[in-house]
């Protein structure tokens, strides 16, 4: 059944307190598809929930042919947030047909893998399986929240040596997993590779606000005032896009899309803790009329300074299509207007 | 585990983990003279987003509720939205309307495929079944994550999903759908684009899936019409003849009771009729008589069912008593089973209503269900992209009160799914989620009635040796369940 089995890269897939999003994101890998997108670097799914033939007993076997080392486990990949409740049992999710705590599973499974991958934020820190009251005691592979630690805790270091890979997102974008995939296969993947979240630098090195197509009405501080206006959503709707680490609007999601794309705020899903923002998602809070998040690595007088000199400039243009759900104004034609 | 594979005939039997279905599964069953006698579904994950959502602005219910499930996602947060302009008094602008339909019918579509090609037929590619005639075709087109048209199909959905990138910014969720509308509009250019799009998912389900025009497989009317596209080589002619060799049409009845909140609104109601269908003929839904049974759920208040609004959730840690984290939901007291199958009952599609009155609701009539609606779905979806306004408002704009109930209801791709939200001193006081899985794999309730999937499990052949008996795989994948959304 497992014919070639020693050769590859093999994976491995176990989902628990999570939506399984992560996974119906990774389906829509494109140009190439999936399938030609894994083979190309001879990774093979020993087993996913979406993907595998094999269900209860068969897959049992093959879980139990991977803990005892007969099948080598090239990366552990582990979908949704461990959960710890209720009282330190783990029983919120026994793995069904096994009775035994999922966290465990993992934990066992995690001691055999030369890789292990928290997909997705909920994997990684907790996410919002962990929001609110968190009524499992929920927490990510190696963190909780923003601490160190989680199920398998600070000092896990997989049997290649790296810590838990966090390819953090609700969900995640598909190729941040293929390529964090493909980059482990080809062992290019090492520690300075990784960022202060242990999240892949190759995406995580980006802001949000890289590309973002709103970034005329940023610079100018034409702000969108309800939802499905054109403007700049940071101000009033909410938007952390100029602090949050991803490559949306670089990379771009189904086809031509990202969170601004489609008309709303990037709400940081890449972060631990995003889930819990401190106020709503939604609605910018202010001190004094400005804004409490400030653009990364953009000190506040300097912010200050060049937004109330940036609105005093606004192009009549920006500041008409900012409140509006199309293009009211298009952009002047320059040499129309020398003439 | 705790199969006894060594026995001949054993007794009982845990299947587990229950994979191609979307979450966590284990289903319990008890055995003799080689079919089932009785089965105990069980949920075995809880996470708590009833509790998770309490407390919060209502307007985060947006950014919450989707992320109960990743594969029904817009559709929760379309439950989300209805249930928030309910509380605001609103309602979504005509395109706003119009594009929320695009964006839930583009999931629910993408999950029909999701189902057909994914979870359902790569269990006819198992060796289980090399001695039949068609073997060598099934493995070829439907062998798990290998077979032609399992990757065929995951390229039509990654294509018929770019509407949700064009529209909704990302799929899963977003948070494009608001109460009053949709946060971006369609320009004429964006249309053309949708229709590209949406006409390359046409063409690819025409020459794999049915081998003949949506509209023909939309407007079948009888058994003798839908044996006829057997003649040809597409998936569906395969699945029609295994379907035959196997009799999937005398497996898996439930209690023949179904139930539809109605689907895709438009002026002058919705795309598919609400309403119930049972035995007794077809009946309107009143969703005061809406009630969880907590009696074989591992939660607090087993003492009487509570109506959604009047509803909580509190895991209970010791209990030993129930069997599954899923309450049970009933309609008038009776189960009720939900689902593309209900759907196209309750609106009168012919064809539909043939198979269920001829032989129940099978194994077959719930994938034929969802093939014959994945085609009539796709066709009002060109529709939909032609009656988009480019100019026209997209977002109506409301005030969040301080106080106030209201229920959202519409239909995910598994079926009818419902939010039911409190707001008091404008936070969240109570939110209680009723999603078609929870109807469709509830346990036993008050009065020890099994939930529709308990039911349709029983007289299931179990073969000499089997620990994971393939008939019950067939009965538990034709509902496409999806667990993540069961409990939530």
């Amino acid at each position: 059944m497992y014919e070639g089995i020693s050769g590859g890269f093999n994976v491995l897939w176990i989902q628990s307190g999570g939506c399984g999003g992560c996974t119906m994101s990774l389906l829509c890998a494109e140009a190439p598809y999936l399938a030609a997108t894994l083979a190309s670097a001879d990774i093979r799914m020993l087993w996913h929930p979406t993907l595998s033939e094999e269900t209860g007993a068969e897959a049992l076997a093959l879980f139990e042919r991977v803990l005892s080392g007969e099948i080598r486990l090239d990366a552990l990949c582990v979908e949704g947030a461990m959960l710890r409740g209720p009282n330190n049992t783990g029983r919120f999710h026994l793995l069904a047909g096994t009775g035994v705590p999922t966290i465990q599973w993992v934990r066992r499974l995690a001691a055999v893998a030369e890789n292990v991958v928290a997909v997705g934020s909920c994997a990684a820190y907790g996410g919002v399986t962990a929001a609110g009251i968190n009524p499992t005691d929920a927490c990510g592979l190696q963190y909780d929240g923003r601490r160190e630690g989680g199920a398998l805790g600070a000092d896990f270091r997989s049997r290649s040596g790296r810590p838990v890979i966090n390819v953090a997102g609700c969900p995640t974008h598909p190729n941040w997993i293929t390529e964090t995939l493909m980059l482990l296969a080809a062992d290019l993947l090492g520690a300075s590779d990784l960022d202060a979240y242990r999240r892949p630098r190759f995406y995580a090195d980006h802001l949000v606000h890289h590309g973002c197509p709103r970034n005329e009405y940023y610079e100018y501080k034409a702000s969108a005032e309800k939802l499905s206006d054109l403007g700049c959503m940071m101000e009033h709707l909410g938007c952390v896009g100029t602090q949050a680490h991803a490559d949306c609007n670089t990379r771009l999601w189904n086809g031509e899309g990202s969170c601004t794309r489609g008309g709303y705020a990037c709400i940081n899903c890449t972060a631990p803790e995003f889930e819990e923002p401190g106020h709503a998602f939604l609605e910018t809070p202010k001190l004094a009329g400005i804004p409490v998040g400030l653009p990364t690595d953009m000190p506040k007088a300097w912010f200050v300074a060049l937004s109330s000199l940036a609105k005093a400039a606004t192009p009549e243009r920006l500041r008409r299509n900012a409140t509006s759900d199309h293009v009211v104004t298009p952009p002047a034609i320059r040499d129309l207007t020398r003439r | 585990m705790s199969a006894p594979a060594a026995m001949d005939e054993p007794a009982r039997l845990v299947v587990g983990p229950f994979n191609r279905v979307e979450g966590d599964l284990e289903v319990r069953l008890e055995i003799a003279g080689g079919r089932i006698e009785a089965a105990f579904v069980t949920a075995p994950l809880f996470r708590g987003f009833e509790r998770i959502l309490e407390g919060r602005d209502p307007r985060d219910a947006l950014v919450i509720a989707p992320r109960i499930c990743g594969i029904c996602s817009v559709s929760q947060s379309h439950a989300a939205a209805l249930a928030l302009a309910g509380v605001q008094g609103i309602a979504p602008t005509p395109n706003g309307r119009t594009a929320t339909n695009l964006l839930v019918a583009t999931e629910t579509v993408a999950d029909h495929l999701t189902h057909f090609h994914l979870f359902f037929m790569p269990d006819f590619a198992r060796a289980a079944y090399a001695d039949r005639p068609w073997s060598a075709r099934a493995q070829a087109r439907f062998k798990a994550a290998q077979g032609s048209s399992v990757r065929g199909a995951l390229a039509t959905r990654a294509t018929l999903l770019h509407v949700l990138g064009l529209l909704a910014g990302r799929w899963p969720h977003t948070l494009a759908i608001q109460p009053g509308g949709v946060t971006r509009g369609a320009d004429a250019r964006d249309k053309m684009r949708l229709a590209a799009t949406l006409s390359a998912v046409r063409q690819a389900l025409q020459d794999q899936l049915f081998g003949v025009p949506l509209e023909r497989v939309a407007a079948l009317s009888e058994r003798g019409e839908l044996d006829a596209l057997r003649a040809g080589d597409s998936d569906l002619a395969l699945f029609l003849a295994i379907a035959e060799d196997l009799g999937l049409d005398s497996l898996g009845r439930a209690h023949d009771r179904y139930l539809s909140y109605g689907a895709y609104p438009g002026e002058d109601g919705p795309l598919y009729a609400r309403g119930t269908f049972s035995p007794e003929g077809p009946g309107g839904v009143d969703t005061a008589a809406i009630a969880e049974d907590h009696t074989n759920a591992r939660m607090e208040g087993r003492w009487r069912a509570h109506h959604p609004f009047e509803g909580f959730t509190f895991p209970d840690a010791d209990d030993e008593v129930g069997y599954s984290w899923c309450k049970a939901p009933r309609l008038a007291g009776l189960p009720f089973e939900t689902g593309a199958v209900a759907r196209q009952l309750v609106d009168g599609q012919p064809l539909i209503h043939a198979l269920v009155a001829t032989s129940g609701g099978s194994v077959f009539a719930r994938v034929v269900a969802r093939l014959v609606e994945t085609a009539r779905t796709l066709i009002a979806m060109e529709d939909w992209v032609r009656a988009l306004e480019p100019g026209a408002p997209w977002c109506a704009q409301g005030d969040m009160p301080r106080g106030g109930r209201a229920a959202g209801l519409t239909e995910a791709a598994r079926g009818a799914l419902g939010h039911w939200l409190r707001v008091e001193n404008g936070r969240i006081a109570g939110y209680q989620i009723i999603a078609p899985t929870t109807w469709n794999f509830s346990p036993r309730d008050a009065a020890g009635v099994p939930g529709p999937l308990e039911t349709a499990l029983v007289g299931a052949p179990v073969r000499q040796g089997e620990t994971t008996p393939v008939a019950v795989q067939h009965i538990v994948r034709s509902f496409d369940p999806c667990m993540v959304c069961t409990v939530h």
